[in-house]
């Protein structure tokens, strides 16, 4: 089984990659701006939901049940859908899925897809995979489209392009649509977006989905969007293909009432989503006469085995945690080198696909928390960090490396009093060459990384327990 | 009462001043301070870096060192969440029930400063004098861990003379984050540039903390700005009387 998530094979490491983002002042305004926005905007309409952690609590636990319980929901999923008028398939990885999505179309005679807002089918390189087989996939999410059209790559999950601001889009528009001009604001800007969509919409006879749950009682699916192009991928063409990762399934249709008031209030600040689209298989004169879903595990079934990390499976895609990431709001979300950016990118991306820079990622986190306090399904995202750190550090063990050999060491020198003290006074000594004017401006190595935008201050000449010891015994 | 003080690795080595304010302020409250000296580190680097076998045997010295201890004052947050949120994980990882047991035993006698302060001893005013300009920068680990809300705010409130300046996002982390600091050193740097923004504009003349880890990040890019702000951690500001003078 080879597990794809997008392009993350050939990704640079994290701190490498943020380094050309960090310099990238449009960038950085326009992610200031954009986080800003959407994290206040959160915190008014949370505020005023009392039962907000009750709420958290409850998806929680409901996420922990099916996850639990999966197999028996997948089925009762599967046989609900049937029933319903649906097709089931079940992929093991992207090559799979791909593979059963390429060969529906064909099979259909389709040359051209519409899409709305999937990362799952990022996730597995879709579009790329559409495009090798002849077939043209257009996005249809503002945002993705605009990813599209100016040939870029997402950099958040629930706004893919936070990181350009109006005058880009206007740009990329003009470029991509062949326009002579067009104005900057929010009103032009949408009806070019509408003009070159309704055409697509209109025209194109095969759609393809995410999901944002899977209900199992009743075989039904449910997207959530705020722009109505996905009500038109979803209704419009003759033919519907939704692709969804196998943790998507929710037992019942009731428990929707919880992640429904959870997951836009987390995800754009809105008490609810413009449009929520809900079906169950097929409709006879309504809607796509034909319906597949394609039931992807890519990966996640060993995420589900690992009993300390599968709360990363918890994960509604809201972004809330991208927000309030004070390292993603510093770098946007390129430097994650993944479609899945952010806190949960550095959890999920790594879990799902073993590649040099995934060892950077549980790294690229200060574990303040602030992702774990804002998370609508309580995923301690720092905990799961730090866990992995430790597969990174285990994985790597074999390896001579100057981290792990100091580690090693201070580790023995904690464990006794007599070589924790001896370690002391050796610092308060070997750190002299470096101190000029009672500071040290310049490290060595790895410790020069400090010392690159900081001064620190030296070790004093007497430890505190030398100054207790001497207290001591002056009162004998 | 007979308080047992984990001073920390690195407040013992890097800031004793830390320390000794601990002492002078808890004996002049009238308790009896004791420091065991076999204590050395808590194990948070090595854990939170991905060493966890490493922290294992720092998190049994700990444990056996504070054994019989009444109460346990640690000036450090994120020593303090090391104890509470780790220590019972790794203790059942290790599959030793005497050591899940001495660590259930030993958690409800551990106490950030504050908390001991507020929380165990019931006071606000603990008889302070520190005639500056002082702002408060809430650590991740007081807030998200431990909870503190505004319990060292409310010991601040109650120092004479204190000219206490309200911190701009306060809740943001300053980008230290232990080892963070040294292997994305130019996000750290982004984030301290923040901090540091926000640190200047209240216009105090000293930085104030639980942790001295955030401290030490924050001086360090204060001072190479020559920014000719201090930071100080809180146990000092409490310390201080009007007997020591304007210090």
């Amino acid at each position: 089984m080879s597990v794809r998530v997008g392009d993350a094979a050939d990704a640079p490491s994290f701190q490498r990659a943020a380094l050309p983002l960090l310099d990238d002042a449009q960038l950085r305004s326009n992610v200031r701006h954009a986080t800003n926005v959407i994290t206040l905007k959160r915190a008014g309409v949370v505020n005023e939901q009392h039962d907000w952690q009750q709420l958290r609590s409850a998806a929680s636990a409901i996420k922990a049940h099916t996850l639990r319980y999966l197999d028996h929901y997948l089925l009762q999923f599967e046989a609900a859908c049937t029933a319903a008028g649906g097709h089931v398939h079940w992929a093991a990885d992207a090559d799979e899925a791909n593979r059963i999505i390429v060969g529906l179309i064909k099979g259909m005679g389709g040359t051209e897809v519409i899409k709305v807002k999937t990362m799952t089918s990022d996730e597995i390189g879709l579009n790329k995979a559409l495009e090798a087989k002849g077939i043209e996939p257009h996005e249809t999410d503002l945002a993705d489209m605009i990813i599209q059209l100016g040939h870029d790559k997402p950099s958040h999950i629930v706004v893919p392009a936070l990181h350009k601001n109006r005058q880009q889009v206007r740009e990329i528009f003009m470029r991509a649509m062949g326009l002579k001009d067009l104005g900057d604001n929010p009103e032009d800007l949408t009806n070019a977006a509408r003009q070159y969509l309704r055409e697509k919409f209109l025209k194109v006879k095969i759609g393809v989905s995410g999901a944002n749950f899977l209900i199992a009682e009743t075989g039904g699916v449910c997207v959530v969007e705020s722009e109505g192009n996905g009500r038109m991928c979803l209704t419009l063409p003759d033919a519907l293909i939704t692709v969804a990762g196998i943790e998507k399934v929710i037992p019942t249709f009731r428990d929707l009432e919880v992640f429904l008031q959870l997951l836009p209030r987390s995800a754009t600040g809105e008490r609810m989503n413009p449009y929520n689209s809900l079906w169950t298989g097929v409709h006879a004169g309504e809607g796509p006469q034909q319906f597949h879903i394609v039931l992807l595990d890519n990966g996640r079934t060993r995420i589900l085995a690992d009993q300390e990390a599968r709360q990363t499976l918890h994960c509604i895609r809201c972004g809330a945690c991208l927000n309030a990431c004070p390292v993603y709001r510093q770098t946007g979300g390129h430097a994650y080198g993944s479609i899945y950016a952010g806190p949960i990118g550095a959890i999920l991306t790594p879990q799902l696909f073993d590649m040099e820079h995934s060892q950077s990622l549980p790294y690229a986190s200060s574990l303040c928390g602030a992702c774990f306090e804002v998370c609508p399904v309580k995923i301690n995202i720092p905990e799961v960090l730090v866990h992995l750190r430790g597969r990174v550090v285990r994985e790597q063990q074999s390896a001579v490396n100057l981290e792990s050999m100091s580690m090693r060491v201070l580790s023995r020198i904690f464990s006794n009093r007599r070589s924790f003290e001896a370690a002391q006074r050796l610092g308060q000594f070997a750190q002299w060459p470096f101190v000029s004017d009672g500071w040290i401006r310049h490290l060595p190595g790895t410790l020069g990384n400090w010392t690159a935008a900081r001064d620190l201050r030296p070790l004093p000449r007497q430890t505190f327990r030398n100054w207790w010891r001497e207290r001591e015994s002056r009162k004998q | 009462m007979r308080i047992s003080l984990f001073i920390t690795c690195y407040n013992d080595t890097l800031f004793p001043e830390t320390g000794q304010s601990v002492v002078r302020l808890l004996e002049r409250l009238g308790h009896e301070i004791d420091f065991p000296l076999e204590q050395t580190c808590c194990g948070q680097m090595h854990f939170n870096t991905g060493y966890q076998a490493e922290a294992m045997p720092l998190m049994r010295r700990f444990v056996e060192t504070f054994a019989n201890a009444e109460v346990i004052c640690i000036p450090s947050s994120s020593c303090v969440a090391m104890v509470r949120d780790n220590y019972p994980r790794m203790a059942a990882s290790s599959g030793d029930s005497g050591l899940m047991k001495a660590v259930d035993d030993l958690l409800p006698r551990v106490y950030e400063l504050s908390e001991l302060l507020v929380n165990k001893l019931g006071l606000e005013d603990v008889g302070a004098y520190y005639p500056h300009r002082v702002t408060y920068h809430a650590s991740c680990h007081s807030l998200r861990s431990l909870h503190l809300g505004d319990l060292p705010l409310r010991l601040l409130r109650k120092v004479r003379a204190i000219d206490l300046a309200e911190l701009k996002d306060i809740d943001q982390c300053c980008g230290f984050g232990g080892t963070f600091a040294v292997k994305n050193s130019d996000v750290s740097a982004a984030m301290l540039t923040d901090k540091l923004r926000c640190v200047e504009n209240t216009r105090a003349e000293v930085c104030t903390a639980v942790d001295n880890s955030c401290l030490m990040h924050i001086l360090g890019g204060l001072h190479r700005e020559r920014a000719g702000v201090r930071t100080v951690h809180l146990a000092e500001i409490l310390a201080s009387t009007e007997e020591d003078g304007v210090s």
